[in-house]
């Protein structure tokens, strides 16, 4: 039987076609029976800086332990989105949410206005575009978010300090140098230390924004393989200017164009054969 | 070929202005350079003669060669005790709330503005303010210490605003946004990462706001220094070290005084030529008490870069 409201709605095509567009129930008939809970979802959730409307009405199901890539040409909001989920425009004025995302099994509207957006941020870490470690120690940084949450045990921050390097790849590079400043890694080595830095408190959402837009090759495939293998333990959002990386390390994309939510569907489906004209072009490489 | 000498001689055109602007470059230099030379080479021709151990040791006197400066650095010290004490916490914690918690609007545009002009104003402006704010109010802090500290830190108060804004502003955006998205509150950022990674710029510009109020003259004769004075604030000794237990009664703070740069006033005054020796001499202290403030300055960026490594 399918259970189509439990799949990702893509506003715009049913808003266009009147039905569920068949690539997407057909896509995830024998994902069905293995089929993760809804993490997060978000429902009419638009988003302005201002006067101007960054992003429109988008709905969207984020499934857990599973990585849902966000492409689209620059401009098009897909930062914008991914920055809701951990409410970092609130750092800044004149930013307003409208609609909600919800957080399962809480069942909290993340950018809800009575909720403390601490709390969505010790919920939702993030990686960001350029690597940002604190010029402190390789422990320190790892160890940040623990302290915040009053963990004062030293046992237990150096186990949980080494368990975050591990998840992040990085424990055999950084073992030898925790208490040693974290601006001698590399780019790539401090990225993967800011995944670990954002591991350790363990998020129920690690959202990355183009992680590895400012890494060459090498630390980028590393940082792929992270993402690939993080799924097990975390509910992934990533943003991508790149689509080889989308179709590489995601189960879901979502395409955005203009502040809408153009296609969102199995990425596998997306990339093979989508359903809408703009994700095709797009896709194929005709703008963007 | 006619195009490569064409190319080579439009080089050579354009690498000569190079050479030109690094000569007068040079230049600016060396006009600055040897005239303050030339300045501190006279100073200390004519002061040197005066300097030993009991000019810093001795008072005032009538005769020029039994003078010292004793009072004055001593002043002087207190002096910038008390200003540090005040424009430090003051400045700092104002730069901090402008640059990290105050709304960005007119009101604050306009409070930002005027802090860069009180950067300007000339300190008898200061000195005339702190004249009826302080002495001549029901403040009524007499021509003290704590008078001239508090008038010298409101002058520098400005300085240290400005420069602990500059290095807060110095710190990439990227590291607040670090420190939220690890679910930080906005104290915490500012506690652990701003102030931190901020602190040496902030160190260094304040001493050197500070090191401009230890030469200031005008402020100080308008709120009343005595210019001879032959005792020392209580809780201070004529002999190393200087101090004594009843300094932290802080009975001091209400003492006359006089300050290094009064004294040299004073002396340079009188139609004695031994008492501009004496002057000499002083003025030979007082660069020295600022070069040791901007010494430790950059000993301090030193050891904060050292810790904080971006």
């Amino acid at each position: 039987m399918m259970k189509v409201s439990n799949w990702p709605k893509p506003a715009r095509n049913r808003a266009e076609n009147g039905a569920v567009p068949a690539a997407l129930t057909s896509a995830g008939e024998d994902e069905m029976a293995t089929e993760p809970p809804v993490k997060a979802e978000a429902k009419h959730l638009s988003f302005s800086y201002g006067s101007f409307r960054a992003l429109k009405d988008i709905n969207i199901r984020i499934l857990q332990n599973r990585v849902t890539a966000l492409i689209g040409p620059s401009g098009c909001g897909k930062s914008t989105f991914l920055r809701c989920f951990n409410r970092m425009h609130d750092l800044y004025p004149n930013s307003s949410y409208e609609g909600q995302i919800t957080l399962y099994p809480q069942n909290i509207n993340i950018i809800g206005p009575k909720v403390d957006p601490i709390e969505v941020r010790m919920r939702v870490g993030m990686v960001f575009q350029k690597p940002n470690p604190f010029p402190k120690s390789i422990y320190e940084n790892v160890a940040y978010g623990l302290r915040l949450r009053g963990v004062r045990n030293r046992k237990l921050l150096d186990q949980k300090v080494e368990e975050a390097l591990k998840s992040a790849a990085i424990w055999d590079e950084a073992k030898d140098r925790l208490h040693q400043s974290a601006s001698k890694l590399s780019g790539g080595q401090q990225q993967r230390l800011c995944i670990a830095r954002a591991l350790a408190t363990d998020p129920e959402i690690l959202a990355f924004d183009e992680p590895t837009s400012a890494l060459d090759p090498m630390a980028t495939s590393r940082i792929e393989e992270l993402v690939s293998a993080l799924r097990e333990r975390v509910t992934i959002i990533i943003v991508t200017h790149n689509m080889q990386q989308a179709a590489r390390v995601s189960d879901f994309t979502a395409f955005m164009y203009l502040g809408e939510l153009i296609e969102f569907g199995v990425t596998d489906k997306m990339f093979t054969n989508p359903s809408n004209k703009l994700t095709e072009e797009y896709i194929t490489g005709r703008f963007g | 070929m006619a195009a490569d000498h064409d190319l080579r001689a439009l080089i050579a055109r354009r690498k000569a202005a190079d050479v030109i602007f690094g000569a007068l470059g040079a230049l600016s230099i060396a006009i600055g350079l040897l005239t303050l030379g030339a300045l501190l080479f006279d100073l200390i021709r004519t002061g040197w003669p005066r300097l030993s151990w009991e000019f810093f040791t001795s008072f005032p006197s009538r005769r020029a060669g039994q003078a010292g400066i004793l009072s004055a650095w001593v002043g002087s010290t207190l002096i910038m005790i008390v200003t540090m004490c005040t424009a430090l916490p003051l400045g700092v914690a104002a730069g901090i709330y402008l640059e990290e918690y105050a709304p960005k609007n007119w009101f604050t545009a306009i409070i930002e503005v005027n802090i860069a002009n009180l950067a300007g104003v000339p300190s008898i402006i200061w000195g005339l303010m702190a004249l009826g704010l302080f002495v001549h109010s029901t403040l009524d802090l007499g021509t003290s210490i704590r008078t001239a500290g508090l008038t010298l830190g409101l002058l520098v108060l400005p300085i240290v605003i400005i420069s602990t804004r500059e290095a807060i502003r110095s710190i990439p955006q990227s590291i607040r946004e670090a420190s939220y998205a690890c679910g930080a509150t906005q104290w915490q950022t500012t506690w652990h990462h701003v102030i931190p990674y901020a602190m040496g710029g902030i160190l260094t510009g304040s001493i050197i706001g500070l090191s401009r109020a230890i030469g200031e003259t005008a402020p100080l004769i308008t709120i009343g220094a005595l210019s001879y004075i032959a005792y020392l604030p209580e809780g201070m000794s004529e002999t190393p070290p200087f101090l004594t237990w009843r300094f932290w009664k802080f009975q001091w703070l209400g003492s006359g005084y006089t300050a290094l740069p009064i004294q040299m006033f004073n002396w340079i005054s009188r139609p004695d030529r031994r008492f501009h020796e004496n002057a000499a001499a002083a003025g030979v202290i007082l660069i020295l008490m600022t070069l040791s403030m901007n010494a430790i300055a950059i000993f301090l960026r030193y050891r904060l870069r050292k810790r904080v490594q971006w």
